[in-house]
């Protein structure tokens, strides 16, 4: 039983303007099998939350905490908060030209686990696992995400999240950019590796349409870097009948 | 200093040492350079210390063989183009000739080894000649190797003949502390077709200047370069292609890892599109990967054309940071840092590599010799970091 705490979240970004406070007092509580969907409009702070819980060192905590089962996650470096448990499926995946696909998720297996994974159990996991996402096996020879098309990039992190099996998974807008087909094969993936590792989800999204493959147990709106308000599924149905409108007017 | 206006066809090129006066380091093609370390290379005493062995396949496609300057395989090559490549060929009495025959092709490589003195005395400053040959039709593979500590300017001319197709690598993995300048003087006749690569990892200072004539119609260049350079090293490579016939083809790359504060890496691409080189089809590319603060990178890319009947005639050059972006993406799926960079930096020469090694053997070589020089240097980070 795994639980990511986020207490009282205060995260700034650097701008030539100087420093911009972006997440303003997050509180959020995930744990094993749970799906949290966090959705609100742009510029709320949804990716901020992301991009900070995982360290990229554009953004600033500058108060409050995260702990992963009671380990402080901001004192730890971005690769130790993956070999702890966390994974961030992102928004843009980053091209690796050069760095070949096999050679990408075998490195990055044997960095989590902390030895290299048998051989051919391995490269029967591999293959299972890009066929379920609808990879061509070509995809292992080719460098990380360069030339792949915009769904083919969302699969990859998907795939990576399968092959990794993290404690938390934090997907980012998971969904932007696919068309229906492609969307149900990444809710499908998303769903399988939660079931085969008892993941906790924190799915963040603008839109409720991924919501019908994927249930979340709780809804959290964020507007204006903090959870605004908290409920079921019934509220993303409200919001995909209301809109964000109510929320942004209140501000 | 201003900007060389003048073309690159011009510029003095001259077996006579006296033709050129002492380098003051504002010349055009001494400016990147510290000349003073090159100093004792630019005078007519220089000895003949360094050692050279060559090994290679004992079938009939190659001749190895040391020769007087006055024999008819030497000096055919382009004259040199600097003092330091003079002085190389004032002193050389003797020179070793590898003949690639004619009509013949070989498998095997041709391994010459230039081995500087183990260190335990200093290095002298030393000149030394070698002469390739490909005549009509031949195929082969010659590999340089240059190792030890040295002191020394070098001379080495590559003369194809027509319909000849070769291959020739020269590995620079000196000694810390070692000094050289090498001047390739490369003609090419009808149709033939060089692959030349040159690889620096070692020494203080390395000095290539290439020269490279396509002197007969439908002759192909194909010259690649890697360099890696660690703080206190500078290696530096000019090149001049000079298109002086009819529909040839020339394609450079080279690229350059700097790896720590005061890493120093110089390349100049010239090349010159003469007005007789209709059908021209040119195009020279550079980049660096720059992984430490204060390293530094020129990189000088010129094209002359005299002609506008020309295929195409395109350069690229661009030197960046590591990507911060790349990293962040590799350590969030829990690749430490240092692994992160060794996968981002073997990933940039990857390709290259892969075009040099023509063959399997190569290729793993030179993949281990650029393996274990950023090794040491990971090695070094993490003991830094203790």
């Amino acid at each position: 039983m795994t639980t990511l705490e986020i207490r009282d979240l205060h995260v700034s970004v650097d701008t030539p303007e100087g420093d911009k406070p972006i997440l303003k007092g997050v509180d959020l509580t995930i744990g094993s099998n749970q799906t949290h969907a966090i959705m609100g409009p742009n510029g709320s702070g949804k990716s901020t939350l992301a991009y900070s819980l995982a360290g990229h060192p554009k953004y600033r905590v500058t108060s409050g905490s995260v702990l992963l089962d009671g380990q402080d996650l901001l004192a730890m470096t971005v690769d130790e908060r993956a070999r702890a448990g966390l994974f961030l499926a992102m928004q843009y995946p980053v091209e690796v030209p050069g760095v070949t696909e096999a050679n990408f998720l075998r490195t990055a297996k044997t960095a989590v686990s902390g030895q290299a994974p048998p051989l051919r159990a391995w490269i029967k996991e591999v293959a299972a696992a890009m066929e379920a996402l609808r990879f061509d096996p070509e995809f292992q020879e080719r460098s990380v995400n360069e030339g792949f098309s915009g769904g083919e990039k969302k699969r990859n992190e998907i795939l990576q999240m399968e092959l990794l099996k993290p404690k938390i998974a934090i997907l980012d807008e998971t969904d932007s950019g696919l068309d229906v087909d492609a969307l149900r094969v990444v809710a499908e993936g998303v769903n399988r590796a939660q079931a085969a590792t008892g993941a906790g989800v924190m799915l963040i999204t603008h839109y409720t349409r991924i919501l019908d493959y994927i249930t979340p147990d709780f809804v959290h709106v964020f507007v204006a870097g903090r959870v605004a308000e908290e409920g079921g599924p019934d509220l993303a149905a409200r919001l995909e009948a209301e809109g964000y409108d109510r929320f942004l007017s209140a501000d | 200093m201003g900007i060389d206006t003048k073309s690159r066809g011009t510029r003095l090129a001259s077996f006579d040492l006296t033709d050129f006066p002492m380098p003051t380091g504002r010349e055009e093609e001494w400016r990147f350079t510290p000349v003073r370390d090159l100093a004792d290379l630019l005078l007519d005493d220089l000895a003949a210390e360094v050692v050279v062995q060559v090994q290679g396949p004992l079938g009939s496609g190659v001749t190895v063989e040391v020769v007087g300057r006055d024999h008819p395989a030497i000096g055919l090559a382009p004259a040199p183009g600097d003092r330091v490549a003079a002085a190389a060929w004032a002193a050389a009495e003797s020179a070793t000739l590898v003949t690639l025959n004619a009509g013949k092709v070989e498998d095997g490589v041709t391994v010459v080894r230039v081995i500087g003195s183990d260190g335990s005395t200093p290095a002298r400053p030393s000149a030394l000649h070698l002469a390739i040959l490909a005549k009509a039709g031949a195929r082969g593979t010659v590999l340089l190797e240059h190792t030890g500590l040295a002191h020394l300017t070098q001379g080495v001319e590559i003369v194809l003949e027509e319909g000849a197709d070769i291959t020739v690598i020269s590995v620079h993995d000196w000694a810390d502390g070692s000094i050289q300048a090498a001047s390739h003087r490369v003609r090419l006749a009808q149709d033939a077709h060089l692959k030349h690569a040159v690889v620096a990892l070692g020494g203080a200072l390395v000095r290539l200047t290439e020269q490279f004539e396509l002197a007969g119609p439908g002759a192909s260049l194909d010259a690649l370069g890697i360099n890696v350079t660690d703080s206190g090293q500078h290696h530096e490579a000019q090149l001049f292609v000079d298109h002086a016939a009819a529909n040839c083809r020339s394609r450079v790359a080279y690229k350059g890892a700097l790896l720590g504060p005061l890493a120093r890496s110089v390349w100049i691409g010239d090349v010159l599109i003469r007005s007789r080189a209709e059908g021209t089809d040119t195009y020279e590319l550079n980049r660096n990967l720059v992984l430490s603060k204060g390293a530094r990178a020129d990189s000088v890319p010129n094209l002359e054309i005299e002609t506008g009947q020309i295929l195409g005639a395109g350069h690229a050059s661009a030197t960046g940071r590591f990507d911060e972006e790349q990293l962040f993406y590799l350590q969030s799926r829990g690749i430490p840092e240092e692994l992160a960079r060794s996968l981002v930096v073997h990933a940039f020469f990857a390709e290259l590599i892969d075009q040099i090694g023509v063959l399997g053997e190569i290729k793993d070589a030179l993949k281990m010799a650029v393996d274990s020089k950023l090794d040491q240097r990971s090695n070094h980070n993490q003991r830094r970091s203790q």
